[in-house]
């Protein structure tokens, strides 16, 4: 009687710990490695082929261009503002670059290298042009993000489609396609690279620079950062022109992986980065936020995808669920944040 | 809490209407986009409406009734936003008294108003009181306390201190009751050893019109005080030093160089720095940590030449230092702002002025919202700023900051400097007599 009652005590205890000890992972880390965790398993009982070492290789691949979009969105969102203009800078930088290289194949037969520098430099200058235009807007005139990136995503998507007449792009070099788009270095494949190394170079950028601390004090507290000598203008405008930078070199990658230039590759990826940026714990007022969690967030839309995918979920229906995962993680963060405020 | 003998639980500004409790705070609840007669009446439409349709013409005559009763000359249909603060403040009080309460709590309401408007609430406020209703009046002027209550309650770092009857209060009393300390306690005795000027104003009128025509100087080794009403322009005369508001006409000059209109930037590294009012609106990232706040304006001396990489090691010692100055608690430079007291969240505003090599402080109200321990080490923080031949400005509504601290003081009133007092011609009379004078020629 004793011993079982002693038993059912330490059980009652460990169960406690465990609740404990998830409740304060819960409010240092947030929902995102919860809703991984519940993800991967429910996703490995009921689809039998998704932990394969070939399928994780997938949703990495896969997954790139978002993480890449979305580290890029981080910069503007940590000011305080967004760029929904990243989809049109992925179509545009696509087909200038996708423009570019077939013009110069076709006028230059033999230099095929040429070609694919001009096609990468003309498509990552689409991408400044664009996101400059969207920082002069926000910064210096004061439009605000939502107007300013909007008008910029109609503009730009309009001029994709009249430069092609609404038809994807052939005729890119085969090299292209080979090197970014299907190339594998040490069994990882060229994109997955790509989107480590610009990870790692902005996580650099916005944690160790005085830029990236210019950043968070224009998103923290504008007039603050103001009577601090800080330039915020200039701020702002990098952010937007190096959000552009980012969008356009995944627009590239996917030109790349399709062979073809086309102004519809990019419409999924305005709501995709800003979700996964927020699911990560960014901020939308400003401030907040983490590198290494952005590119956790936008994998997590990866595994939601291809896991959803591989159980037979309804494409239209994946629609569906990302939008309500975005909604469900902004309310566990909220529901976090007053645990948070009561800890205090 | 009882009301009226009964025990309540008020957890809405709603319900605390309902029961008969009204309040006017310092920070103002008037929709700026709408106008008198919407805001007096919003909450409360229905009593106008015909199935949920608002009835505007009602509104504005209930509202005009109500400013007419109460004195004030506004019409009900202006927009709140075009009015001046303190018509806004008349309104705010309007709407207060509009659903007759029983209890009706004032939190500084003469903050903004000239003293004409300020009579015509204090005969309000009697009448008020004659018909029976309680007033809660909050106030750090020690004048309205003998004039207008009948009993003080003294609150000190949100404790309970003592209640007693006007008849039994003096001043000397009561500031030793807020404060726990004797004046002489708080405020260090400076020396004064004026030397070279460092900031100078001349003619200054800002194209806001917030000043006008103003000279002003400061000199190495002196803490000057800019004393006035909200409104009077005792901040934007300073602001305009560090590039936040522009000069239309006039010069400034800093070491006797000419910096009218120069950025903020700039003015920090001819030395000059400015610590703002509002620590909320202005002052620090909440979000962010003590020691991101604190080296905020020094970042370039804190990084490489090359990659304008952050040297994070000589930062967070530099932040460290400062805060243990600054006598920050608890002393984590890596604990966000806005989990701090207010005392502590100024201390690290004060203390990121020291990160740039300024000679010329300027601390706008240094110690507003901030408790008296908190506030006896800013006092000797400024000692010290200026004793080692720093000079200090000190904008400030508190008086005896102004009267206590300052070797020079400048008086402002609606943009203009009415008077420049010296030594000991410094006292709470003569500053307060030149705000008050010059409201009477309205």
């Amino acid at each position: 009687m004793n011993n079982h009652s002693a038993t059912q005590l330490s059980k009652n205890q460990a169960a406690h710990k465990v609740k404990h000890i998830s409740l304060m992972l819960f409010l240092r880390l947030g929902a995102l490695p919860f809703i991984m965790l519940v993800a991967l398993i429910t996703f490995t009982i009921v689809a039998d082929n998704f932990l394969t070492a070939n399928n994780i290789a997938n949703i990495l691949r896969q997954s790139s261009y978002l993480v890449i979009v979305a580290v890029g969105q981080m910069l503007t969102l940590l000011t305080g503002g967004f760029d929904l203009s990243v989809g049109t800078i992925m179509a545009f930088s696509s087909v200038v670059g996708a423009l570019t290289m077939t013009w110069s194949i076709v006028n230059f037969p033999d230099a095929i290298v040429l070609s694919i520098l001009l096609g990468i430099v003309s498509g990552v200058l689409s991408g400044i042009l664009i996101g400059t235009l969207n920082g002069i807007g926000v910064a210096v005139f004061n439009v605000s993000p939502f107007i300013m990136t909007m008008g910029m995503a109609s503009v730009g998507f309009g001029l994709a489609l009249y430069m092609t007449g609404g038809v994807p792009v052939y005729g890119i070099p085969m090299q292209f396609s080979d090197i970014f788009g299907y190339g594998r270095l040490l069994g990882v494949s060229t994109p997955v690279w790509i989107a480590i190394l610009l990870s790692i170079i902005l996580f650099v950028l916005v944690h160790k620079t005085r830029l990236g601390r210019h950043l968070y004090a224009v998103g923290g507290n504008i007039k603050a950062a103001q009577l601090s000598g800080i330039n915020t203008q200039r701020g702002l405008f990098r952010a937007y022109v190096l959000c552009g930078v980012m969008a356009a070199l995944a627009g590239l990658l996917m030109t790349a992986r399709l062979d073809t230039g086309d102004a519809n590759i990019g419409v999924q990826f305005p709501l995709e980065s800003i979700a996964a940026c927020v699911i990560a714990g960014v901020s939308l007022r400003g401030g907040i936020g983490r590198v290494e969690n952005v590119v956790l967030g936008a994998l997590l839309i990866g595994v939601f995808k291809n896991g959803m995918n591989l159980s037979g979920v309804d494409s239209y229906m994946q629609t569906v669920v990302i939008g309500a995962l975005l909604i469900f993680a902004v309310v566990m963060d909220q529901f976090r944040l007053k645990l948070l405020a009561k800890a205090a | 809490m009882l009301l009226e003998g009964e025990e309540v639980s008020i957890d809405s500004v709603y319900h605390g209407k309902k029961k008969g409790i009204a309040a006017v705070f310092q920070e103002f609840s008037l929709i700026t986009q709408m106008t008198v007669a919407e805001n007096i009446c919003l909450g409360e439409e229905n009593k106008h409406a015909f199935a949920g349709i608002i009835n505007d013409r009602q509104i504005r005559k209930e509202a005009k009734r109500l400013l007419e009763h109460l004195g004030f000359d506004i019409p009900p249909n202006r927009i709140v936003g075009t009015l001046s603060r303190a018509e806004q403040q008349m309104v705010e009080i309007a709407k207060a008294f509009r659903s007759r309460p029983k209890v009706l709590i004032l939190d500084e309401p003469t903050a903004s108003l000239t003293n004409q408007d300020a009579q015509k609430l204090f005969t309000l406020i009697n009448e008020l009181k004659a018909h029976g209703t309680g007033i809660i009046y909050i106030t750090h002027r020690m004048s309205e306390v003998y004039d207008l209550g009948d009993r003080i309650t003294v609150l000190r770092d949100g404790k309970f201190i003592r209640t007693l009857d006007v008849a039994d209060a003096n001043e000397s009393i009561l500031i030793k009751l807020m404060t726990g300390k004797d004046i002489q306690q708080i405020f260090p005795s400076i020396s004064y050893n004026p030397s070279d000027t460092v900031l100078k104003i001349d003619g200054l009128t800002t194209s806001s019109g917030s000043v006008k025509d103003a000279n002003f100087f400061c000199r190495a080794g002196e803490v000057v005080g800019v004393a006035g009403v909200i409104g009077s322009g005792k901040s934007e005369l300073l602001r305009a030093c560090f590039g936040i508001e522009k000069a239309k006409s006039g010069h400034i000059h800093v070491d006797g160089v000419d910096k009218t209109n120069a950025n903020t930037r700039k003015m920090i590294d001819s030395g000059i720095f400015y610590v703002p009012s509002d620590r909320k609106a202005e002052g620090l990232l909440m979000m962010q940590s003590i020691k991101d706040n604190i080296m905020l304006p020094a970042l370039e001396d804190y990084s490489n030449n090359w990659g304008c990489l952050i040297r994070k090691n000589a930062e967070s010692n530099a932040a460290h230092c400062i805060a243990s100055d600054m006598e920050v608690q608890p002393l984590d430079i890596f604990r966000n702002a806005g989990t701090l007291s207010g005392g502590n969240q100024q201390k690290i505003m004060l203390g990121r002025s020291t990160t740039t090599h300024s000679r010329c402080f300027i601390f706008d109200e240094p110690t507003v919202g901030v408790d008296v321990g908190a506030r006896a080490s800013i006092y000797l923080f400024i000692k010290r700023l200026c004793e080692s031949g720093a000079s200090v400005v000190i904008i400030s509504s508190d008086i005896s900051e102004i009267t206590q601290l300052c070797h020079r003081a400048y008086v402002m009133h609606k943009g203009m400097i009415k008077a420049v007092l010296e030594g000991n011609d410094i006292t709470e009379q003569n500053v307060v007599s030149y705000f008050i004078e010059r409201e009477e020629e309205r």
